[in-house]
């Protein structure tokens, strides 16, 4: 040390004075040998870790590399029916029998849908695609008018657009609808439908007045505390009961009300939380300027709960579209119900079907579901930073 | 080397800490530059400096709470490497006070004292436990050894974090700003017990802003700023006289 | 009393119109006008298209003779039992899945979530990736998988496959054949010999389902069973020893493999000793059919596989986060004391992060029974199948059906969440009052 003033001296160190001549520059970190070093230590520092990383390896191979060969490598790609992808046929093995999920697009897509009609889905999707675009960019412009239409607009259109039987359409019965267009159908009238019940809900929960309450507490805890098949057997086969006996419910109006029930009661408790998570200053505020229980609630505390809410609204509508595939039990085919149907088909019988269809299903689900708790994941950093930085 | 003699050795080092040549990056940050500091026994070190200078991170340096990339650490006679078994013993024999105060929520504040000395010292637990209320008493909190921490105020939560360090018995003290989470009429208390310590002539290198707390009782005072030692003396050359440019503008900032 | 106690001020006259006292009895009075309102709708409507559709009403069917099978059932049951009887082996059936799939997927969860928070790259990023990929499939996608997609079509019984360590050996014989150089060779030869020493695998998978090793109890089982409680006892015993005496003395003692010494191994000295009075028949292939061994059904291994593996990942995000939970503020106070690594996890990190895990967890566990009703959808013979599904399409009382299973399992999440909350407020207590 070149910039020492005076020695250091031994003994007694309260003596020693130091005043600094020149600064110490900023120097790079010593690198190259130490990275690789210390990424190898990570993986193969001790007998444990090496044991481990072998492992790791071992299986992330045994996964990959038949997962690539059954998807890509030994896929078939083009033939029209099941001899193009047999053994037999080919003389080598046979991956992915892409053809089959290429026959039965239209069937997995719309279901049983009439092939002349499927413009109208196919509006609805681009639609639908349009306004949630814009509406998923937190600074694009005319927010309120978006949301609007996305969520008030869009459906009333969409139920015209697809039941048809008015405007010159020709109408198509739910009985015919299946595959992900029941499966996005649902989810999203689910989530949709459930917003305001969920928003009651939570507000009952939070009320002052005990009958109002005790009521939303047990309707919440209720639908909460009971597994969704059996929200779905309720309204296919008991709701019916319950209305009058001339009144003529369609499968899937019932299997809609008992999802709104269900996903409603699930929204309370994420509106809940947003709720809670307003500081008690904004309510006291809000009263100290003279407005009643419904003003406060609608113009100051709903708002800035709603923004919290984003990230568990998206996550509801993931568990919602996950938990749509329970409809094919009460009978209403939605992609996996009508991927596991085209199983049954003579045309398309190979050993390699059933992957085929599953990996064709399972890629859907993922890259919808994990693209959307992406999108939640990115949005609950946003709140956070936002909500530091005030 | 019997135990004796090794005992008799380091009661013998007149140096508790030297650090020599130190240097450490946080990622591509050169956090720490080519310090060297030599503490002796029963001295009073404080350090101070803006934040983000390296202060804190030069503590975390004497009980290995950070690695670093070049130099040395030798604390009591042993120099701490990646040897786990040699940082447990030095860490043993170094006590130290955080900011956040980092009590065990889960454990009383009895157990919060007898803790290390259970497990680590290997004490029977009545011997462990008399030892932590004497603690208490000396930082003045006997009657709260039976609660949890978060039923206590922050400068009683401080105070017994500084009496389970002192339930290891130390031979140094380290603390991490021990007064900048506490709201300003519990600053005292803490810093009345940090005094009593120091009169017992323990080994202490304290990282603060309290100016008084270092004239008070500091040996030597410390500044230090992007990551190296600016100027070091005795506080009163210090606080009247410093010489650094840098220093006369921290004094003048802190001390307004 | 009443002459010198202070009188209450008399309240100010409000218009009744704008009396917050007033407003809120009106309004609470109308809500529940409108839920009786409802109520008598729906009993009306009820009794209407009852009498339309000529259903019988009231709970006797549960003494009627079910007339169904049943493919797995813990209880002796056969068709001609009631239906009482059939919503007992379904719930028993329920539980068993549960208990299981619990048992199975807390271990794996654990491991899992650990693995996330290795500091071995490879580790952390397999383990993130498996918890990715399962949470984003549809449960009932994961159930089918297994089921239509992987069981169904496996191999009839005499070509089952064989499941275990000597299966993997043999594999990896092969693979070192296939490599087909001297020394690769050599090391097959080896290998190969290993194989054939080990003996032919304990577990069978075919397209009947999946066959494990039955126990056995011989005389003298008795014997050994007592030797484990004597274990167990002894166990207990010496942690209580070990407590006092480290109370005591200071000194540690390793409780751990003591433990697993006294568990393990007085039983095993039992067993020795008498000759093997207890232990695993194993299954064996005759003809047909298999001997010995215990059958499991394709449908209970494809549920207990995929409520496994689904609530695992969920499980391991909650270790994660309880783990996380734990700043690291507290284990660096646990290091500057000098505690051992082993220490500060054991002492420090795992009973606080234990109480951040438990809540969630115990929810996880909720969520796979009631996930567990998916079961329906390949037949699995589970409370709701057996109920709200055959019997339900029997005997068309979907009222009464759909209400005792879904009471069922609202008890069941109602009592867990009451325990929930009493654990809850006695950690609170605890720490807070």
């Amino acid at each position: 040390m070149n910039s020492i003033d005076n020695t250091m001296t031994e003994g007694n160190g309260s003596q020693l004075r130091f005043v600094r001549r020149a600064m110490v520059p900023e120097r790079a970190r010593p690198l190259a040998v130490d990275v690789i070093g210390a990424i190898w230590r990570r993986l193969f520092g001790g007998v444990f870790n090496t044991m481990l990383t072998l492992v790791s390896a071992f299986i992330l191979v045994a996964l990959v590399w038949p997962t690539f060969r059954f998807m890509i490598w030994d896929a078939v790609w083009d033939g029209a029916s099941r001899v193009d992808c047999l053994e037999e046929t080919l003389k080598r093995p046979v991956g992915a029998c892409w053809p089959f999920v290429q026959a039965k697009f239209g069937q997995f897509i719309y279901g049983f849908y009439p092939e002349a009609e499927r413009w109208r889905p196919n509006l609805v999707f681009l639609i639908g695609a349009l306004l949630l675009a814009p509406l998923l960019v937190p600074g694009a412009p005319l927010k309120r008018i978006n949301a609007l239409l996305f969520f008030v607009v869009f459906p009333i259109v969409s139920f015209f657009l697809l039941v048809g039987g008015r405007f010159g359409l020709v109408h198509v019965e739910t009985r015919v609808w299946g595959g992900l267009l029941i499966t996005l159908v649902i989810s999203f009238t689910g989530i949709v439908a459930s917003m305001p019940l969920g928003i009651l809900l939570a507000l009952g929960r939070r009320s002052p007045l005990p009958a109002v309450r005790v009521v939303s507490v047990a309707i919440i805890e209720f639908w909460r505390g009971v597994p969704l098949i059996t929200v779905l057997f309720f309204a296919t086969y008991m709701l019916p009961f319950f209305l009058p006996p001339h009144w003529n419910v369609d499968a899937l109006l019932r299997v809609l009300i008992g999802v709104t029930l269900f996903s409603g009661a699930y929204l309370a408790e994420v509106i809940r939380g947003g709720l809670q998570a307003i500081p008690r200053g904004q309510f006291e505020a809000a009263a100290a300027m003279g407005m009643g229980y419904w003003k406060v609630m609608g113009l100051i505390i709903m708002p800035q709960a709603l923004k919290y809410v984003i990230p568990g609204l998206v996550n509801s509508f993931i568990a919602l579209f996950k938990d749509t595939t329970l409809v094919l039990i009460v009978s209403i085919f939605d992609l996996l119900g009508q991927v596991r149907t085209s199983f049954s088909d003579p045309n398309w019988a190979t050993p390699v079907t059933l992957f085929t269809g599953f990996a064709f299903a399972g890629i859907i689900y993922f890259v919808i579901s994990f693209a959307m708790s992406r999108y939640a994941l990115a949005m609950e950093r946003r709140l956070s930073t936002d909500h530091r930085a005030t | 080397m019997t135990p004796q003699q090794q005992e008799l050795r380091q009661t013998r080092n007149p140096v508790a800490v030297d650090i020599v040549g130190l240097n450490k990056w946080y990622g591509s940050f050169h956090v720490l530059r080519d310090v060297d500091l030599r503490i002796a026994r029963g001295e009073r070190i404080v350090i101070a400096g803006p934040s983000g200078s390296g202060k804190s991170t030069l503590l975390r340096c004497i009980n290995r709470l950070e690695d670093w990339q070049e130099g040395s650490v030798v604390v009591d006679g042993v120099e701490l490497t990646d040897d786990l078994k040699k940082i447990e013993d030095v860490r043993r024999e170094v006590g130290m006070v955080f900011q956040q105060f980092n009590l065990f929520p889960h454990l009383t504040v009895m157990q919060n004292c007898t803790l290390a000395p259970i497990w680590v010292r290997h004490m029977p637990r009545k011997a462990a436990e008399d030892l932590a209320r004497h603690y208490l008493e000396r930082v003045q909190i006997p009657e709260q050894a039976g609660k949890y921490p978060s039923q206590l105020s922050g400068g009683q939560q401080q105070r017994v974090a500084i009496a389970r360090a002192l339930c290891m018995q130390p031979k140094i003290m380290l603390f991490d700003e021990p007064t900048s989470a506490l709201d300003p009429e519990m600053i005292k208390e803490v810093l009345d017990t940090m005094v009593m310590l120091a009169e017992d002539g323990m080994t202490m290198a304290v990282v603060t802003h309290e100016m008084g707390f270092a004239r008070q009782v500091a040996n030597r005072v410390a500044l230090m700023d992007a990551g190296q030692i600016i100027e070091m003396s005795e506080p009163a050359r210090f606080f009247e006289n410093p010489q650094h440019e840098r220093t006369k503008l921290f004094l003048s900032q802190i001390l307004r | 009393m009443s002459d010198t106690a202070p009188r209450a001020p008399k309240r100010p006259r409000v218009d009744p119109l704008y009396d917050p006292r007033v407003r809120a009895a009106v309004y609470q009075v109308l809500l529940l006008l409108l839920l009786l309102w409802l109520g008598y709708q729906v009993a009306v409507n009820v009794r209407a298209n009852l009498v339309a559709q000529n259903i019988a009403t009231g709970f006797g069917f549960f003494g009627i003779t079910a007339g169904f099978g049943i493919n797995q059932s813990l209880i002796p049951y056969q068709e001609a039992d009631t239906y009482g009887r059939a919503f007992v082996v379904g719930l028993l059936n329920t539980l068993l899945v549960s208990a299981i799939g619990i048992v199975f997927a807390t271990i794996l969860g654990f491991i899992i979530g650990i693995a996330r928070l290795s500091p071995n790259w490879l580790v952390a990023r397999i383990a993130g990736g498996y918890v990715e990929l399962i949470r984003n499939l549809p449960l009932l996608f994961q159930i089918m998988f297994w089921y239509v997609a992987v069981l169904s079509p496996l191999p009839a019984v005499r070509q089952s496959i064989g499941i275990g360590f000597q299966p993997l050996v043999q594999r990896l014989a092969d693979g070192l054949a296939w490599l087909n150089f001297d020394l690769a060779k050599a090391a097959a030869g080896l290998v190969q010999r290993f194989a054939v020493w080990i003996g032919p695998p304990e577990v069978f998978l075919n397209n009947r389902g999946l066959i494990v090793p039955e126990p056995y109890f011989h005389s003298g089982a008795g014997i050994v069973c007592a030797a484990l409680l004597a274990g167990i006892v002894a166990t207990i015993a010496m942690r209580i020893w070990a407590r006092r005496r480290l109370d005591a003395t200071g000194q540690t003692f390793p409780v751990f493999w003591a433990s697993i010494g006294l568990v393990v191994g007085l039983p095993l000295a039992a067993l020795v000793v008498l000759g093997f009075p207890v232990g695993l028949v194993q299954p064996e292939l005759r003809g047909f059919n298999f001997v010995g061994g215990i059958r499991l059904i394709p449908e209970f291994v494809a549920l207990v596989l995929a409520l496994t593996t689904y609530t695992a990942a969920f499980i391991a995000e909650v270790v994660r986060a309880g783990i996380l939970s734990v700043s690291r503020g507290q284990t660096e106070a646990a290091a500057a004391l000098g505690l051992p690594r082993k220490r500060v996890l054991n002492l420090v990190v795992v009973p606080q992060a234990m109480r951040v895990i438990t809540p969630p967890l115990t929810n996880q566990y909720l969520n796979l029974t009631k996930n567990s009703t998916l079961a329906a959808a390949i037949g699995y013979p589970d409370l709701f199948s057996v109920f709200a599904g055959s019997t339900l399409n029997i005997t068309g009382q979907a009222i009464e059906i759909i209400a005792i299973t879904m009471a069922v399992y609202l008890t069941i999440s109602l009592v867990t969440s009451l325990l929930m909350g009493w654990y809850n407020a006695r950690i609170q207590l605890a720490e807070r009052a």
